[in-house]
């Protein structure tokens, strides 16, 4: 086939949603579209364990302590899903910690932002990956056969991860005075930076356009905010806390809440490095990608000498 | 010490170590040298917490039918000390995060810091030897409870003790680095692992009930199979064969107080909530 009877081979493809799978041909920018999202989506997973993480230790019953290392656990899980999808495009996950370590590959935002009391372990099961469902349900559909398959797997986990967050923010609201104040503060800061998990508005985001034609995205970042807002309202409420945002209204017309101006002078610098907490997660990433260097050449030692041993090459 | 505080302290034993050895191996999620270990280690530290929970329930219930003078010659918590003033049952969480380390019983080596891999996993393989062949003892206890956490559990060991036997025979028989620091850790780790089969009182009264293990046989075990470990990892057991001890009576090295405050902290501020 020609270049061009490719191109038409694949467009006719993705008009009738029939997936992409790894061995068929793909132009260049629909590759490097996907590899660039896929592996951010895979290092958001495996940064995303680190603010959770802090809490293990401190969990305050050993049910929770349990719930929060398993939940911990399926991020690390899927990142190795999600890892392994990006992989079939023909890059090494080497090669993709070699991206993140270097902060040529990013990672979501939100993990930036520091854990410092135990509702922060309910508001980010709540917001955060309410907010990474909203983003993903859609990318089960995806146009790349490997990253939808792997994405049906997140999602059932994101959701139980949902419920669980909201179910200790129910506890707290429901607790002592001290404990519904600590729900109310983790909600009033970690409202707008999940708000900002969407992307910039959709006439600020270079890439929609292109990824909607691809059926990479189903969805604009603009609309899946306004279906987080709206169904986080309503949660609040159950929860008997007051959201963050004084220009919040129920707009009977658009049959939508209108909601305040974003910051994103804060989500740029963020992107930028200067969230309160990239270089510690960064360097906490490094730190143990380079502490685990002799750990991995022991074992890669060790597979070669099996290996010749049983007379097989390694 | 009557027979009740001997099992109360037998049953604390036991999920004191399996608490803080959790509590140790929760520390590297996040932070493993491959994401595939890193899962692997969370779900051992998972299944110890699965079966201390169980360990926690049986000891609140035993704690529940003490005495008042029994309650305090057990423990030295004013925490613990005012749920029952409060007219409350004890809870699993109540003897996991209302105690202070001279009430805590498990061994010295399980509070020891992770250092590093070798160390981690060093400490791993000699628990999880020494889980096997207690679990494989405590499955015919004559104490229902504790037989069927340990028919549970023996199934979850196995796969533990084949993890971390994998590992120590992979970094022993590694490259020249990986070795030197598989011995080292075993070296510095070896005089904590002869507690394990010292016996205590409670661990005499255990046996002689026969709701306890018979920690001669068992070490008698767990040395044949560190030897045959080490013999694949090209690894040596240490000369010197001096051994630390007093967990077990709750004197503990200086780490153990820094867990606990790390781990009890928002139970100890916020007390008397739920979460």
């Amino acid at each position: 086939m020609t270049a061009i009877n490719h191109q038409e081979h694949f467009d006719h493809k993705i008009d009738n949603d029939i997936t992409i799978e790894p061995r068929d041909w793909m132009p260049d920018d629909y590759r490097k579209t996907l590899i660039r999202q896929i592996s951010q989506h895979a290092h958001s997973e495996v940064v995303g364990m680190l603010p959770e993480g802090n809490w293990i230790t401190r969990a305050p019953s050993l049910r929770r302590k349990a719930v929060l290392l398993a939940k911990v656990q399926d991020e690390a899980g899927h990142g190795l899903y999600l890892y392994s999808a990006a992989e079939t495009l023909g890059i090494t996950r080497d090669q993709m910690y070699e991206q993140l370590h270097s902060g040529k590959a990013k990672y979501s935002s939100i993990f930036n932002y520091p854990t410092i009391t135990w509702a922060d372990m309910g508001a980010i099961g709540w917001l955060v990956d309410g907010a990474a469902i909203m983003n993903q349900v859609p990318l089960c559909r995806t146009s790349y056969g490997p990253y939808a398959r792997a994405m049906v797997r997140v999602c059932k986990e994101e959701s139980f991860h949902q419920r669980q967050g909201f179910e200790i923010m129910m506890q707290l609201c429901k607790g002592t005075a001290a404990q519904k104040k600590m729900a109310q503060d983790a909600l009033n800061r970690w409202w707008w930076p999940a708000l900002m998990m969407f992307g910039p508005t959709d006439d600020a985001s270079p890439h929609t356009a292109r990824s909607m034609r691809w059926r990479i995205k189903r969805f604009t970042n603009d609309e899946l905010r306004q279906k987080m807002v709206d169904v986080t309202v309503e949660q609040a409420k159950v929860l008997g806390l007051t959201m963050p945002d004084p220009d919040l209204k129920w707009n009977e017309a658009r049959g939508h809440y209108d909601f305040g101006a974003i910051n994103w002078e804060e989500f740029n610098n963020v992107i930028k490095g200067n969230g309160p907490c990239n270089k510690e997660r960064l360097n906490t990433r490094r730190k143990a990608w380079q502490e685990g260097q002799w750990v991995r050449d022991a074992a890669l030692a060790y597979a070669r000498k099996q290996a010749s041993a049983d007379g097989t090459p390694a | 010490m009557n027979q009740n505080l001997h099992q109360l302290n037998y049953i604390l034993q036991l999920a004191d170590n399996l608490l803080i050895h959790a509590q140790r191996l929760g520390e590297w999620c996040g932070h493993g040298p491959i994401l595939e270990q890193d899962i692997a280690l969370t779900n051992t530290c998972l299944d110890h917490i699965g079966a201390t929970r169980s360990l926690y329930q049986y000891a609140a219930e035993l704690v529940n039918q003490l005495t008042p003078l029994e309650r305090q010659t057990m423990f030295t918590s004013p925490a613990l000390e005012q749920v029952f003033t409060k007219g409350l049952p004890a809870k699993e969480d109540d003897i996991a995060y209302l105690r202070d380390a001279w009430d805590f019983k498990n061994v010295l080596l399980v509070e020891q810091p992770n250092e590093d891999w070798a160390y981690t996993i060093a400490k791993c393989f000699f628990m999880d030897a020494y889980h096997l062949a207690l679990y494989s003892a405590l499955k015919s206890s004559n104490n229902s409870v504790l037989a069927g956490v340990a028919d549970k559990s023996l199934k979850e060991v196995k796969y533990h003790l084949k993890w971390s036997s994998e590992w120590v025979i992979r970094l022993g028989d590694g490259t020249e680095e990986s070795h030197e620091r598989m011995q080292t850790a075993i070296n510095e780790r070896w005089a904590y692992t002869g507690e394990l089969f010292q016996a205590s009182a409670a661990d005499v009264a255990a046996m002689e009930a026969g709701y306890g293990a018979d920690l001669c046989a068992l070490q008698t075990t767990w040395n044949a199979q560190v030897q045959s470990v080490f013999t694949l990892a090209k690894l040596s057991i240490p000369d010197n064969s001096w051994m630390q001890q007093g967990g077990k009576e709750g004197r503990h090295t200086e780490h153990l107080g820094y867990i606990l405050a790390e781990m009890q902290y928002l139970q100890r501020a916020y007390p008397g909530m739920e979460w």
